[in-house]
């Protein structure tokens, strides 16, 4: 996981009047194909391979009869709405993520080391629940005659099921399972890059005259910076793809008709099972793709993620 | 004032971790508790209450038993496709991290760019693709369009190459060259022996992760004698009398399921990653914290 670690240290190996490492004795120039060669094989066959041909069916103009090619994806009356539901769902969910990871791990890493790994442990336990068992977990805490959390749901209004999941809620609601399944283990990744912190550093800080909330806002948060940014990313670039979330809630509407092609890739699956338009389904993968490399590559350049320290 | 600041601060931050505690385990906590009680108890009872164990034995009852034992064969799918994936996530990563980590080869850096790009990139960004293809080539509906896709796990090639290239010294693999070992040998009876934790950890990421993939089975089989349990809990849904009334009239043969039932199927699908997430916990941590520790 350490991105900004290895792209450093590339970018050492670059630098001029540094020569690069000679190779270590006795090593064969070939072998190192031969340990490598059943990734590069799967590597083409299921990461390259499968990009170039949606590329290739996304440019390509359709046959008769199968669906509208790249420029008439955009003008399709579902392409839109899609697009908003998801970036709503993000606004909501990176926001709130950033916030109280962040929030949490510096209030956690005050504690004594015990004590905060109970917390962390517990924090983590959701990430075990992840697909169609998470939102099934969500849709039974949904409901108002079953939920534990009932008392919060009849406190926002919410009486029977199909009220706490009306589609105005959708956004909100996707947010929050992928809060509850995802924020443990990021709370554990920063709490190990906090670790790293050289104890001099606090203590003198400390002695200085810091008290914990100084410290935390202004030495722990700026040294856990990148890796707030490598969440953004990695974030940014899943939420893009979400699927099983509304899909899965779909199936237990209640009548209340939660929309079958809700998210970009929903929509895309949907022209390709429904009608075999594979062209338009290759065009909005594609999209989705560009789309969340694009905000990645912006947040890396801006979060100044690669930077040699 | 009469409460110092300091108290006062350690007060809302105690606070607000109850209410975050609340939020992650008490979901959890309900689940396991649900199957206990039947569908009426679990509106009239408290949240918390246990109910019975023969309460708890009759749902496990109905749910093993539902519609022909489907949640078995969705168990043995599962299985199959988790661990087929695993088995050529682990035989293809290890090799090409050490690979990548100690040896020298044209492209080595090229190949390392792309897997960092692929790792960043999520799984579900090519799963339509994958279809495209997989249709096109015709394994469609076979096994190998689950396999193929979940051994194809360039996160476990990136944890290897990290282990190995921080912990391995390059002395130690140059020594045993010079002694005449040949390359296999070198990796075969040197580093293969001191990469069992990594080893083990990537095989747990690999399961893991194809495990709870929904996306990927839910594109590729199209059949219920077919399906990983992932697919059939969404199945299960469809059957459950309280999210979805309108699919069963009076006198309808098709078997109910009530919501203690479906808490024992998320329980079933769940259990095998949970364990190994109590168990193997600091082993898991310390993986994924192989990046922040090391340089």
């Amino acid at each position: 996981m350490t991105v900004p670690g290895e792209r450093a240290s590339a970018r050492r190996g670059r630098h001029p009047g540094k020569r690069r490492e000679p190779p270590p004795a006795g090593t064969s120039r070939t072998a190192g194909y031969f340990f490598v060669a059943l990734y590069v094989a799967l590597l083409i066959l299921l990461g390259i391979v499968p990009v170039v041909y949606a590329i290739y069916l996304a440019l390509s103009h359709p046959a008769a009869g199968s669906g509208p090619g790249f420029i008439g994806t955009f003008s399709d009356y579902r392409f839109l709405p899609a697009f908003k539901h998801v970036t709503e769902f993000m606004a909501y969910w990176l926001i709130s993520q950033t916030i109280l990871v962040v929030g949490l791990v510096l209030m956690l890493h005050s504690l004594t080391s015990r004590v905060g790994a109970v917390y962390r442990f517990l924090f983590y336990i959701p990430g075990a629940l992840a697909g169609a068992a998470s939102v099934i977990v969500w849709l039974f805490l949904l409901d108002p005659s079953a939920s534990p959390f009932a008392f919060v749901l009849h406190w926002l209004g919410y009486a029977q099921f199909n009220n706490a999941i009306a589609p105005s809620n959708l956004p909100v609601i996707f947010a929050l399972m992928a809060f509850w399944t995802g924020a443990g283990g990021w709370i554990v990744v920063m709490y190990g890059a906090l670790n790293n912190i050289p104890h001099e550093l606090l203590e003198s800080a400390q002695m200085d005259g810091a008290n914990a909330f100084n410290t935390a806002l202004r030495i722990k948060l700026p040294l856990i910076r990148k890796w707030v940014v490598y969440m953004l990313v990695l974030s940014f670039a899943g939420g893009t793809q979400l699927f099983v979330e509304p899909a899965v809630l779909g199936t237990a509407s209640l009548g209340v008709g939660i929309s079958k092609y809700w998210s970009p890739n929903q929509l895309a699956w949907f022209v390709a099972s429904q009608y075999s338009y594979y062209n338009q389904a290759a065009a909005i993968s594609l999209d989705l793709l560009v789309f969340g490399l694009v905000i990645a590559a912006v947040l890396v350049w801006r979060g100044r993620l690669f930077e040699v320290e | 004032m009469t409460i110092p600041r300091r108290y006062l601060f350690r007060l809302v931050a105690f606070a607000i971790l109850l209410i975050f505690t609340a939020f992650f385990v008490v979901p959890i906590v309900w689940l396991f508790l649900a199957p206990t009680k039947t569908d009426g108890q679990l509106l009239n009872r408290s949240p918390f209450a246990f109910g019975s164990l023969s309460t708890l034995a009759h749902t496990f009852h109905t749910v093993v038993t539902y519609n022909g034992h489907s949640v078995l064969i969705w168990l043995k799918n599962s299985a199959i496709y988790s661990f087929g994936g695993t088995a050529l996530a682990v035989l293809a990563a290890i090799p090409a991290g050490y690979g990548l980590a100690l040896t020298q080869f044209i492209g080595r850096r090229a190949l390392l760019a792309t897997t960092l790009v692929v790792m960043i990139m999520p799984a579900t960004a090519l799963v339509l693709p994958l279809f495209l293809e997989m249709d096109k080539i015709g394994l469609y509906g076979t096994i190998w369009a689950l396999i193929l896709p979940f051994g194809f796990f360039p996160f476990g090639v990136y944890l290897t190459y990290i282990y190995f290239s921080s912990t391995i010294p390059k002395d130690l693999l140059a020594a045993a060259r010079i002694d005449g070992a040949g390359e296999w040998r070198v990796f075969r009876y040197i580093a293969l022996p001191l990469a069992r934790p990594i080893v083990a950890l990537v095989g747990f990421f690999a399961f893991v992760a194809s495990w709870n993939n929904f996306f990927l089975p839910f594109v590729m089989t199209y059949d219920n004698s077919k399906y990983p349990l992932q697919i059939g809990l969404q199945q299960l849904i469809g059957s459950t009398a309280s999210f979805n009334p309108a699919n069963f009239s009076a006198g309808s043969s098709v078997v109910v399921l009530h919501r203690p039932d479906l808490a024992m199927a998320v329980i079933i699908a769940i259990a095998p990653v949970l364990i190994v997430f109590l168990f193997a916990q600091r082993a898991l941590v310390s993986g994924m914290l192989a990046g922040a520790t090391k340089e």
